[in-house]
């Protein structure tokens, strides 16, 4: 919930950043640039829109950022948007929760997405090259049996994922969650998008020519010529990790290996006869999102690729 | 940096060699049984055992700490979960999984014939004193029996219901406290004729176990086991004449009809739209932390009553502990939930740290000593709430609470949204054939 407008932002703002022509020299269309200062002018409507957009996304984020600085009482009692003193004392509160558990989640996340994110990526780009630039028998079935794989959602199979996972023992551990984020469906369908646009034939068949094995070509040529498709697979494999709540939450029993979302939610239900502790999980709730968008701001620029992909695979 | 790598290689291989090695002796020593490994055994059999503990009352882990000091042999680690029904959905999953589930439990009452019908919960019987038994309430006791020789769990805290009031609004409205049901309602009539925008409570359509505890005050028990055979009762007498009463507050717009636990029900506790709550012993602590500012200004009472010769209440909530069938030292868990639940200074730690009240009745005069913060203006509180406690009636639970439960929040939520009387009482009638139904349809034996 609280990810989608942070993520959506940058989405945003990367587009005029793209259309200035900084970040591409060499574009063809040097004259674009010119033609749209000169001619065009925003119309109002289409400003009016954007801006009722950006509203929409930054609200909710502008709600965490002013709650959180409200103490517990006066969360419910004073102006929604007006902001208190509190921050600090929240923060402190959360840090001395069962001494700073709350730390042990970020970085529990931080793993989960990091790492899973990671493996993703090199099982993605293996198996999307495999299928970009191979011939082999029973392609089509694997491919297809992708392309349905992405229409299933991750939610349905997390029950058969910990059944499957408690009969060799691993249930609670990190790898419980680490496991099922490392096959993406999606991830491998894109990088078999990018294999087959940005990796020429003739250069896989130069390769080999040159007495390249498969392992060199695809490790030395194929993967730099694919980065910029790959860092979009991890973009999209880290935010989901770190979003995920149902997988971890059925695998996870012990709370000291809990990401972020599972922890804060705990810290809502605490049953009847105990307080929601709001205010902890506001402030927990902001300090989660701090790092995703920090990680966007710093490879935002590659969404313009994603965005230009996207506009080809949809 | 060639050599330096070589160098962690091999570390790493000897490492590995080392705990292969370290393994293999030790299994040997296993194998070789007494012999001379005699030594080895003995510190195998007296090496701590390692217990996890699935809860969700908050600070469990600084009472747990006080058993971990004193018993370096058996050592506890709390794993906080989501409160209530998830944790128990965990469980299930975990049970049916075949691994996963922790030794020790929390487990709210009306939970425990669910977790023993599928095989969650270990009999404990014989690891717990029989002196235990007779240090809680009949009607508690009864709930992690469940009737029979068997025992489930040890109770933790119970939940009898009280009627919560902002005193100082009573005052200002010159109203006094309703001791009936119908002095409740004129109550409520005259708190919204007031400030047509100030309820004296709300009709939460979310909490059943509010809804049930109501029921049970009134007589009514919604599930009856005779022998194997399982029966339902939820459309009793008692049942709908709490529905009519409600659904008649609710219909003449008196009472709201907005769920509780809600970011909008704590803004009218705290701007004091909500001006009074049925709720249970533990209400203090849910107060102090929703609505900080009003403290003071609350007060307990006896619930209303239908019969006022005859008081009585009902429960809302409270839990017991208990070691789950995958456990592999079910003797020394129980140990330690016996000793969690009745040892005196460990409850005195559960109502300091985790604000609850204990159901050990030995332990309560100590542990209860002085009022709650939040209510140290009322000094009898937990006199008071005692002489509630003995008017609880009894209930008992049935193996499908959790389908109950939904049928409550579907039908009564439709019923309190449209503000209908007559929904109101079509409401129980689908609570009752939903339950039924299920019932008959998971294979229990059912007698109608």
């Amino acid at each position: 919930m609280t990810t989608h407008a942070p993520t959506s932002a940058p989405r945003a703002g990367s587009r005029p950043a793209a259309s200035s022509g900084t970040r591409r020299p060499t574009s063809p269309r040097p004259g674009r640039k010119a033609d749209r200062g000169v001619g065009e002018r925003p119309s109002a409507v289409s400003t009016g829109i954007l801006l009722l957009g950006a509203a929409y996304c930054l609200l909710p984020v502008l709600w965490v950022v002013v709650a959180s600085t409200k103490s517990g009482g006066e969360l419910f009692s004073t102006f929604t948007f007006a902001p208190s003193t509190h921050l600090l004392d929240n923060v402190g509160d959360l840090n001395a929760y069962r001494d700073g558990l709350f730390w042990r989640w970020m970085l529990n996340t931080a793993i989960y997405a990091g790492v899973g994110a990671a493996l993703s990526v090199i099982v993605s780009a293996m198996a999307g090259y495999a299928l970009a630039k191979y011939r082999f028998r029973g392609k089509t079935v694997v491919f297809n049996l992708l392309l349905a794989g992405v229409l299933v959602p991750g939610v349905v199979l997390a029950i058969p994922q910990y059944l499957l996972l408690a009969q060799i023992g691993l249930t609670n551990t990190y790898w419980s969650v680490l496991l099922p984020s490392i096959i993406s469906p999606y991830g491998i369908y894109l990088a078999r998008i990018y294999a087959a646009a940005s990796v020429p034939d003739e250069i896989v068949e130069a390769a080999r020519t040159d007495g390249a094995s498969e392992a060199r070509t695809f490790a030395a040529i194929a993967v730099p010529m694919m980065l910029p498709g790959l860092v979009t697979v991890f973009l999209f494999q880290f935010v989901a990790i770190w979003n995920n709540f149902m997988l971890p939450y059925i695998m996870l029993g012990d709370d000291k290996l809990f990401p972020l979302t599972v922890g804060l939610s705990g810290l809502l239900n605490q049953g009847a006869s105990q307080p929601a502790l709001y205010t902890l999980v506001i402030t927990g709730a902001l300090l989660s999102i701090i790092p995703l968008v920090g990680l966007f701001l710093l490879l935002q620029r590659f969404w313009q690729v994603d965005l230009a992909a996207g506009g080809v695979k949809a | 940096m060639r050599l330096t790598t070589g160098t962690k290689v091999a570390a790493l291989l000897a490492t590995t060699a080392l705990l292969a090695a370290g393994c293999s002796s030790s299994d040997a020593g296993d194998s070789a049984g007494s012999g001379d490994a005699g030594d080895s055994g003995d510190t195998a059999a007296a090496g701590p055992v390692d217990l996890t503990f699935w809860t969700w009352a908050p600070n469990m882990e600084k009472v747990v700490d006080l058993w971990n000091a004193e018993n370096p042999d058996i050592q506890v680690t709390v794993n906080k979960q989501d409160g209530g029904d998830p944790a128990v959905t965990k469980l299930l999953t975990a049970i049916k999984a075949g691994s996963g589930a922790p030794d020790i439990m929390q487990a709210e009452y009306q939970k425990i014939p669910t977790l023993v019908s599928s095989d969650a919960l270990a009999d404990i019987a014989g690891n717990v004193g029989d002196d235990v038994a007779s240090g809680f309430p009949e009607g508690v006791w009864n709930g992690v029996t469940l009737g029979s020789d068997a025992v489930y769990a040890v109770p933790q805290d119970s939940g009898p219901m009280e009627f919560y009031y902002r005193a100082d609004v009573f005052e200002e409205l010159g109203l006094d406290v309703p001791t009936t049901w119908e002095e409740f309602a004129d109550a409520a009539r005259t708190v919204n004729e007031a400030d047509s925008d100030m309820y004296l409570g709300t009709f939460s359509a979310t909490d059943a176990g509010w809804f049930t505890g109501l029921s049970q005050q009134a007589g009514a028990s919604w599930w009856g086991i005779d022998g194997d055979a399982w029966s339902v009762d939820i459309d009793s007498e008692a049942t709908k004449k709490v529905a009519d009463y409600w659904g008649g507050l609710v219909e003449e717009g008196v009472i709201d009809n907005k769920p509780m636990y809600t970011p909008e029900w704590n803004a009218a506790l705290n701007d004091g739209t909500q001006i009074g709550w049925l709720s249970a012993v533990w209400a203090p602590g849910v107060l102090e932390g929703n609505a900080p500012d009003t403290a003071g200004t609350w007060e307990m009472a006896a619930m209303p009553q239908w019969d006022a010769s005859a008081p009585a209440t009902g429960n809302w909530g409270g839990s017991a502990t208990g070691v789950t069938t995958q456990s592999e030292h079910p003797e020394q868990a129980a140990e330690f939930i016996t000793w969690l639940n009745t040892d005196q200074e460990a409850v005195n730690a559960l109502v300091k740290e985790a604000g609850i009240y204990p159901a050990y009745t030995p332990a309560q005069a100590e542990a209860l000593a002085e009022p709650p913060a939040f209510f140290s203006n009322q000094e009898n509180f937990y006199e008071l709430a005692g002489e509630i406690a003995d008017t609880a009636g009894s209930f008992t639970y049935g193996p499908n609470v959790n389908v109950a439960f939904s049928a409550y929040n579907d039908a009564f939520g439709k019923a309190a949204e449209s503000k209908s009387q007559a929904e109101f009482l079509d409401a129980v009638d689908t609570m009752q054939s939903t339950t039924l139904d299920d019932l008959k349809n998971s294979g229990f034996n059912v007698s109608e």
